[in-house]
Parts: structure tokens; C-alpha cells; sequence
């Protein structure tokens, strides 16, 4: 079980209680897609994505990042069982969406630098600590129905 | 990897003059940060007397490192050539695991983001995230 400070609690809430699902979202698939191109492989239907302008301004990778924002919610909302909220979804990433796992984090790396770029000052080491030890739960789990 | 394109080189150039008057701020707070997120990083600074974000000891390094990475810009046309020495001392004497160098990568392009939330675009952001993998591959070098 993971154990989570009072501090480590209230920051997670915090911050998605405060962040722009539509912004933070579609921003942060965007980025994944501009920096780890090869991440583009889970997306051949979703049209123009062969330059950053163009993965910035289509509509399908911003509906998309924004559905996988909210994929966030149930964790932040059952913060002391992220492994069972994420059984069914760690199943699909396995055997429908056939996702490499190790793509989670680069998704996640951009996570926290939108999440940066959004909070500034107040992204301090201790709230990004917070924030990165969630997102590593949040991808271990999501990991774990894998074989 | 792929090694940087001269698309890459020009934005880090272009980026780096934009920032580079930070630099000294940029290295002390990646740093600092580095300190907190990844605790197993102190290992390598038991010698300071005081490791907490404001310290001299923190600052001071934060300064070197980013002067570092301002030196390397200046050496992108052949970074293995003009790291030589650097990475000499990271082999044989520093002895930097350099899984550690994506570590100190990554604080870096967080504080940009936090620093430069307009300019550290997605383009920005790949151009430097290569520029510091080649950096890292650099200093490795003579380690075996």
C-alpha cells in the first residue's frame, strides 16, 4: 500500500482541483506527440500529426488528451487503492491499445512540465515531488495487468 | 538516439541567448529541485555541510552545472570533442552513475517550463530535450 502524506494528499487535490482539464490536457498529449514521436503509433487515425503545428492544432489529439486527463480522476479521487481503480484500465492499455508501458511516463514527464508551466513559482520541489510520486503510482498500476 | 539536426542546433542556440542571462537562477533551482524529487541523488553530495535548496554549497553547484550546459552549447557542433575533459572528470574522478544525467535533465526542463512558460514551447522542448541527451552521451563517453 502506498502510504501518502498529509501534505502529499492535499497537494494532489490541489492541483487538479485548479488545473484546466482543456488545456492542460490537449497540451500535454501535444507535447508527448512532438517529443517522443514514435508515441505517434498509437494515433494513425487521428489525421495531420507531421509537424508540431499541426499535433498542436488537431482536434482529435486534443479530445483526446483531454479524455485522458479525466483518466486521472479516479485516481485522485481513491488515492489509497490507485492499483485496483486501475485494473480494468491497465488490462485495456495491455490487450486493446497494445500501449508499451514505458510510453506511460514519457506522457507523464510532460505531465508534470505543462502542470510546471501552468503553476510556475508555485511548482515548488516539494509539490513536484508530491505530484511525480503520484504519477509513478498512477503508472506502475496502470502497468501491472500487463504479461 | 538520432544526433541533433541543424533545425536542433538552431533552436537551442536561439533558446540558450534568450535564457542564458537565468543561467546562474535556472542551475540552482534544477539542482535544488533534483536535491528534493530524487533523494538518492545526496549520495553523491555527502561532503556538503548543508544540502537544503538555498544553501551555498546548493547554489554554488546549481551555477556550475548550468555554466556547464552553457559551455556545451557553445560546443554543439562536436560535443564529444569539446566535453572531453568534463567528461574525463565525471569518469575518473566524480564518478556520476550517468543515469543521473537524465535525472538532472529532466529538473532542468521543468524549471525552463516553470521560467519560460511562452518560449519553452513543444518545438523548444524536444530541440532541448535532444540537446541534453547528447550532452549526457557526451560526458559519458570515457566512462568505459
Amino acid at each position: 500500500m502506498v502510504e501518502w502524506t498529509d501534505f502529499e494528499r492535499a497537494t494532489i487535490q490541489d492541483i487538479f482541483s485548479k488545473i484546466d482539464y482543456d488545456i492542460v490536457g490537449p497540451a500535454t498529449l501535444a507535447r508527448c506527440l512532438v517529443v517522443y514521436p514514435w508515441c505517434q503509433r498509437y494515433f494513425g487515425n487521428f489525421g495531420n500529426l507531421y509537424n508540431a503545428a499541426a499535433i498542436s492544432s488537431n482536434p482529435m489529439v486534443a479530445k483526446h488528451g483531454t479524455i485522458i486527463l479525466h483518466g486521472l480522476d479516479r485516481a485522485v479521487k481513491n488515492m489509497d487503492d490507485i492499483k485496483n481503480t486501475y485494473a480494468e484500465l491497465s488490462v485495456l492499455h495491455s490487450e486493446k491499445l497494445h500501449v508499451d508501458p514505458d510510453n506511460f511516463k514519457l506522457l507523464t514527464d510532460c505531465l508534470t512540465i505543462v502542470v510546471a508551466g501552468q503553476m510556475g513559482k508555485a511548482f515548488t520541489g516539494e509539490v513536484q515531488a508530491a505530484f511525480q510520486k503520484f504519477l509513478a503510482v498512477v503508472v506502475t498500476s496502470l502497468g501491472r495487468q500487463y504479461h | 538516439m538520432t544526433s541533433l539536426t541543424a533545425k536542433d542546433k538552431d533552436t537551442v542556440r536561439s533558446f540558450w541567448a534568450k535564457v542564458s542571462g537565468k543561467a546562474e537562477d535556472i542551475g540552482m533551482d534544477a539542482l535544488a529541485r533534483m536535491l528534493i524529487v530524487y533523494p538518492q541523488t545526496k549520495t553523491y553530495f555527502a561532503h556538503w555541510k548543508d544540502l537544503s535548496p538555498g544553501s551555498a554549497p546548493v547554489k554554488k553547484h546549481g551555477i556550475t552545472v548550468m555554466n556547464g550546459v552553457g559551455f556545451a552549447v557553445e560546443k554543439i557542433d562536436d560535443l564529444k570533442a569539446g566535453l572531453l575533459s568534463l567528461s574525463e572528470l565525471h569518469a575518473f574522478t566524480l564518478r556520476v552513475d550517468p543515469a543521473n544525467f537524465k535525472i538532472i535533465s529532466h529538473n532542468i526542463l521543468v524549471v525552463l517550463a516553470i521560467m519560460f512558460p511562452n518560449e519553452f514551447t513543444p518545438q523548444v522542448h524536444v530541440s532541448m530535450d535532444k540537446f541534453l541527451a547528447a550532452l549526457a552521451l557526451a560526458l559519458a563517453e570515457k566512462y568505459r
